[in-house]
């Protein structure tokens, strides 16, 4: 996993509520055996119609907004577990999702990835809605370090939270399963234990 | 100190407390599938590891699989490529398979429960967001990514941060006709599909102890319907007499002994739950959702509301009417449609295919409409075509398929054409998740 400090960028507005996985990557694309080349099918049915050529209202398909950073409505990543919907947001080029709200499962998955979510406030969501709409040149300031996002420009800034523990894997580019790893004997000791304890019943 | 069912099998799984308020919980059931498990095989090989314990873990193919005609090469490339992988990851992993052709085959949450797999006070886990369905048997079973199938591959557990508890309790008795899918729509309609987010939920109350072990996994299985992590129903004799006998199951004196044991798995009375939710049974109507998100629900008979209920926005009410084609304050009684589909591991076991039987037999569907039952597990089309009702259905004009999840999520050719409207008994009622038309959920249990 690669390493997560900061970033400075434009962002692409997202305006919808209850954006679920099944938009995000539609569950025809989910054949694949690898991780890569999701982003090509990102919010396939929103973006493109079914011929293929682009839709030219979505925003993905308006040159006016790009950058690192998605920002969207509440409860962004309800719906499937899939992690196919984390892997398309990367491999499209996002670094950052904001929202008011994520979806558990949604969360875990993009920690586990690379891909930072960032939880603000209804009212600052709404700032930043209005700030993108203003000026779609509008950078914003994500420090992990600090936890705090920032518009550019502004005094606007409000801090986010984030698990102590992901938080240093993020800083550091790791990821859950190289601590798991390491833990190997605590593991087998506590199958023994239970074990011993005749707890098999709660196998 | 007085504890929550939840919080006693989430404390027998703690390896270890972690600094920041995370736990490495053991897992004791790991399901895996086609769609989500590639990678993570993919990822042991790059680190050149073992399945840690591979007696953990079972594998099916559901996702991606066709309906007609299993015992053929699939015949979609993409979509054989992924099965023939599974299949080649779990000889060199050597894991357990019940593939297609297989006598256990079926959909990963039907089988678990069918093969005594699924046992009281376990940890489970599948890469698939239903798994909640488990929670039936008064176990913490939840979805993960692919990222987490790879680290219970890897060692059998997986770093988590406590949830919240809920309880929601259910009392009074059913009317006639309403049926335990009712229930969770009626509990989503009222709580909105973000409204458990962060909780893991226990269902209680007169109601839901009356329902069989299969009404009980319908509403388990859609507690992520809500938003929760998960859902579970605390043991009784009920679920004792389910597990009793079958294939995976203790057997003889370890299974009393068993049984002892689940019979310690409550909520004690004064536990105290982060929120609390009473409902009376008798206000319970039969849902269907007229909407895009499962929390879209009204009683069939009433007019779809002419506001967003809470915790949907104007919006996406709005957006949400424009897919479906339909408008505030009409009545959803009288509407054509095109699809009927009954199958998906909430409503595709023995007991649902019983009560559509009752409907259908002896009547006809409309020649517009195309019907389709998809059996949860080889063993449910068996015991269905035992019951003979398969003949009722194919008299009906249904067509009777084999197991898979089909148009529950319509990654193979089961799928909903645009513009056309289904009526379906799976879980999700999304934008495009049955194929580019508009599917949304019925009740049928
Ligand atoms: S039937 Fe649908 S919800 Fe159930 S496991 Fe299959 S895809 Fe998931």
């Amino acid at each position: 996993m690669e390493k997560f400090t900061h970033i400075i960028s434009t962002a692409v507005p997202l305006p919808m509520e209850d954006v679920d996985t099944d938009q995000i990557i539609p569950a025809r694309f989910l054949k694949a055996t690898t991780r890569e080349g999701f982003g090509d099918n990102l919010f396939r049915d929103w973006r493109y119609h079914p011929d293929g050529s682009p839709k030219a209202d979505f925003v993905l398909n308006n040159p006016t907004y790009s950058g690192k950073i998605l920002v969207a409505g509440k409860n962004f990543g309800c719906g499937s577990s899939r992690e196919h919907a984390a892997w398309s947001l990367t491999d499209y080029g996002f670094k950052v999702v904001v929202s008011s709200f994520f979806a558990d499962i949604f969360r875990g998955n993009a920690l586990n990835n690379g891909l930072l979510p960032v939880q603000v406030s209804p009212a600052f969501l709404h700032e930043m809605f209005t700030a993108i709409e203003n000026d779609p040149q509008t950078k914003f300031i994500v420090s992990l370090e600090h936890q705090t996002i920032a518009i550019a420009g502004t005094e606007r800034e409000e801090q986010f939270d984030i698990d102590p523990f992901r938080k240093v894997c993020m800083l550091n580019g790791y990821d859950d399963i190289d601590y798991l790893l390491s833990l190997k004997d605590e593991i087998e000791e506590f199958e023994r234990v239970r074990e011993g304890e005749k707890k098999e019943v709660l196998i | 100190m007085a504890k929550t069912l939840f919080d006693k099998i989430w404390d027998a799984h703690i390896v270890k407390p972690v600094e920041g308020g995370q736990d490495v919980l053991y897992i004791d059931r790991h399901f895996i599938h086609e769609v989500t498990s590639p990678q993570a095989f993919d990822g042991l090989r790059q680190r050149n590891i073992p399945v840690f314990r591979t007696k953990n873990t079972v594998a099916t193919a559901d996702h991606n699989v066709p309906t007609i005609n299993q015992h053929l090469p699939i015949a979609d490339p993409l979509s054989r490529f992924q099965v023939e992988k599974l299949t080649e990851n779990c000889e060199e992993f050597g894991v357990d398979l019940y593939g297609l052709g297989h006598r256990w085959q079926g959909i990963v949450h039907v089988i678990g429960p069918e093969l005594g797999i699924t046992q009281p006070g376990m940890t489970i886990v599948c890469g698939d967001s239903h798994t909640s369905t488990h929670g039936a048997f008064g176990t913490i079973a939840f979805g993960i990514g692919t990222s987490q199938v790879e680290q219970v591959l890897a060692s059998q557990c997986l770093l988590l941060k406590r949830p919240k508890r809920m309880r929601i309790t259910v009392d009074g008795e059913l009317a006639e006709g309403v049926v335990s899918k009712d229930i969770i729509l009626y509990i989503i309609s009222k709580l909105s599909a973000a409204g458990g987010t962060g909780y893991f939920v226990e269902y209680a109350g007169s109601a839901i102890r009356s329902l069989s072990m299969e009404a009980r996994m319908t509403i388990c299985n859609m507690s992520i319907e809500m938003g929760a992590r998960g859902g579970l129903i605390a043991p009784d004799e009920t679920t004792f007499e389910y597990v009793r006998g079958r294939e995976f199951a203790p057997q003889g004196a370890a299974f009393e002994a068993a049984v002892a044991k689940w019979r310690e798995l409550y909520s004690d009375p004064e536990a105290v739950f982060d929120k609390e939710y009473h409902y009376r049974a008798e206000d319970i109507a039969p849902m269907i959702t007229y909407g895009t998100n499962p929390g879209m629900g009204v009683p069939v008979n009433e007019a779809i509301p002419t506001a967003p209920t809470p915790g949907d926005s104007l919006a996406s009410f709005e957006k949400s009417l424009g897919y479906m084609g339909f408008a505030a304050g009409e009545n959803l009684l009288g509407k054509p449609i095109h699809h009927v589909f009954i199958g998906s591991c909430t409503n595709s076991r023995i007991e649902d295919l019983r009560l559509a039987a009752k409907f259908v037999q002896g009547k006809q569907k409309a020649p517009h409409v195309s019907a389709m039952i998809v059996p949860g597990s080889k063993q449910v089309e068996q015991q269905a075509k035992a019951e003979g009702l398969d003949k009722i259905f194919i008299a009906a004009g249904f067509e009777f398929r084999e197991p898979g999840c089909s148009a529950c999520l319509g990654m193979n050719e089961d799928k909903v054409p645009a513009g056309e409207y289904c009526v379906s008994t799976s879980n999700r009622n999304f934008e495009g998740r049955q194929g580019p038309g508009r599917g949304r959920f019925w009740r049928v249990r």
